[in-house]
């Protein structure tokens, strides 16, 4: 297992508030799912290309044309927060 | 009764205006009264919707509509709640969505209405479709129909639960790296995982965009393949999927399986698979034999890796799609001082311990530094893991293995080891990873206590209609789907 596995700082990363109990149990958790993980070094891979999808994929496109999509108030409804037809969120820039 | 009975028999009988639409749902939710307050199932389900939907259907009967027409037409059908229904709540199993109403229905949702169905409830689920046991649902596991100590399997255990137990005529519900398949096996009805591409997955909420499909739940292969036919396609709005026909699943079950070859991967016979297990799928398999198919023994030698490298594919793409859980748009927000702490709180009290796991684990194998270490090779032993199947498919038609290595495990067996449970869908990933299709149908029971076993087969990218077939031949000549869970489901 990687010993510089530091959970606190990549739950950072993924914007998730971890507590201490937290960090301490996904911490030991995920260091023994990175360790099972490493059996992936045993094979050598050079030469062979990368898989990101297991369908060949070809760009899709289509005329960039107006079509019906959700109105204001629809792509609203669930807001936590909105006002005058726009989403509300905290100040950004002093 | 009539929720017991299959969409064939059903279609039947609505069609000589014998039954009527609001009669079967009626049996449903009455069944859903009556056992569900202990099997949840069902997350919600709208009554009053769905008997408006059943009236719909006795109109468009009583005007003559025929099931050749609309081959959906009356039967109720559950969704897994990570499956968009317009106008219905959609909670992906998580707290973290609060009291999100869908602005618009999923495509499959789309087709299976078009077809007449009755599209009803919200089916239980790992929260986001993370988990083998329905135990990381925000509200409450789902248990299995055949014991209610054990689990239903995951993540679309609702929806296997619910038509094991005839909560309702089928389901739809997501298979990522065995959603579908697993909980079809521990529940005993039958589950299929269509080729990538072959369903569109506009409106299904994404965990792992490489390897998410919906697929079907149902009580046998016919009922598996009509309900496959009405979902498959190209649909303009998901990208991903594919312009090849659809064929006429339902049409072609009958076809002979005499000559057809059966791979056994010799990789699959490991060391923690449970000894019933083991001899029902060698039964199996002796069956198919019987039958007139050819078994010969295939190699997958990347199988072992399989675990590993879906751990990091899925995590990855999970830690990207589930940023859009941010509290900014949609779901419950917690204040912060900034954005960004508004976002930490938000998703930290939003989400569960193995989503917040599965996101840590993916930012980590992205992250910089580690991204060609952990990533980038795993997408390249992905190609490997898929050359084996492609290698395999040049010289059989179908793999046949166990689902899973043991039958229904206990409620909280496994909820403290991430890794024991991940392991248990050691016989499912590989089949995301490549990219091809498989299902589940039962193929006997342990003895002590009395739990379904399941049997996969893997078919060719596309190949859906030749495992349908050797699925149909089998099921027909044994009773398996014949036995009904205990009477307390």
């Amino acid at each position: 297992m990687p010993a510089d596995f530091d959970v606190q700082y990549v739950a950072r990363l993924a914007r998730i508030a971890l507590t201490p109990a937290e960090e301490e149990k996904f911490g030991a958790q995920l260091s023994h799912v990175l360790g099972y993980i490493e059996k992936l070094n045993q094979l050598d891979v050079s030469g062979i290309e990368p898989t990101a999808h297991a369908v060949p994929m070809v760009n899709v496109v289509r005329p960039d044309e107006v079509r019906p999509s959700l109105t204001n108030e629809e792509a609203l409804r669930n807001a936590p927060a909105k006002a005058n037809g726009l989403f509300m969120v905290p100040k950004i820039v002093e | 009764m009539l929720n017991e009975l299959s969409i064939s028999q059903l279609a039947a009988r609505l069609g000589r205006r014998e039954i009527s639409a609001k009669e079967i749902l009626g049996v449903c939710l009455e069944k859903i009264q009556r056992v569900d307050g202990k099997l949840h199932a069902f997350l919600s389900y709208d009554a009053t919707d769905a008997l408006a939907q059943a009236d719909t259907a006795d109109k468009a009967l009583a005007s003559g509509t025929s099931h050749s027409q609309k081959p959906l037409l009356g039967i109720p059908i559950g969704v897994k709640d990570v499956i968009a229904v317009q106008n219905q709540p959609l909670n992906c199993g998580s707290k973290i969505l609060g009291s999100y109403i869908s602005p618009y229905s999923a495509t499959v949702v789309e087709k299976l209405k078009d077809a007449g169905a009755i599209v009803f409830g919200r089916l239980n689920m790992d929260e986001f479709a993370m988990g083998s046991s329905t135990e990381n649902s925000a509200f409450g596991f789902t248990c299995n129909p055949w014991d209610s100590t054990r689990i239903a399997g995951g993540s679309s255990g609702g929806s296997a639960a619910a038509v094991a137990a005839c909560e309702c005529i089928a389901s739809l519900g997501s298979d990522t790296g065995g959603s579908i398949r697993q909980p079809a096996a521990l529940c005993g009805c039958v589950g299929f995982k269509p080729t990538y591409g072959r369903v569109s997955r506009y409106g299904l909420v994404a965990f792992a965009s490489s390897l998410d499909q919906i697929g079907p739940f149902a009580r046998d292969v016919r009922d598996t393949a009509t309900v496959l036919g009405v979902i498959s396609g190209l649909d303009p709005r998901d990208s991903t999927s594919v312009p090849e026909p659809v064929p006429d699943y339902a049409a072609t079950l009958e076809a002979p399986i005499k000559g057809l070859k059966l791979g056994l991967p010799k990789e699959y016979m490991i060391g923690g698979l449970d000894p019933e297990v083991s001899a029902a799928v060698q039964t199996a398999v002796k069956q198919f034999e019987k039958l007139g198919a050819e078994i010969v023994e295939v190699s997958l030698p990347h199988t072992d890796y399989a675990v590993a490298t879906y751990y990091i594919v899925a995590t990855a793409e999970a830690s990207a799609n589930l940023a859009r859980f941010d509290g900014i748009r949609y779901g419950t927000r917690v204040n912060g001082i900034d954005p960004t702490d508004l976002y930490c709180k938000t998703r930290g009290a939003g989400f569960g311990a193995e989503v917040k796991r599965r996101i840590i684990l993916g930012a980590y194998v992205l992250s910089s530094g580690y991204h060609d270490a952990y990533y980038l090779r795993a997408q390249k032993v992905r190609t490997l893991i898929r050359r084996d199947f492609l290698n395999a498919f040049e010289k059989v038609d179908a793999i046949v293995t166990p689902t899973t290595p043991t039958a229904a495990f206990k409620v909280g067996e496994k909820t403290d080891d991430p890794l024991q449970m991940y392991l248990s869908d050691i016989f499912t990933i590989s089949c995301n990873l490549a990219g091809i299709c498989g299902l589940s149908l039962p193929c006997g029971f342990t003895t002590k206590p009395k739990l379904p076993i399941g049997l996969q087969i893997l078919g060719r990218p596309f190949g859906e209609e030749t495992i349908l077939r050797l699925a149909h031949a089998y099921e027909q000549s044994t009773d398996w789907r014949k036995e009904k869970p205990p009477e307390q489901f």
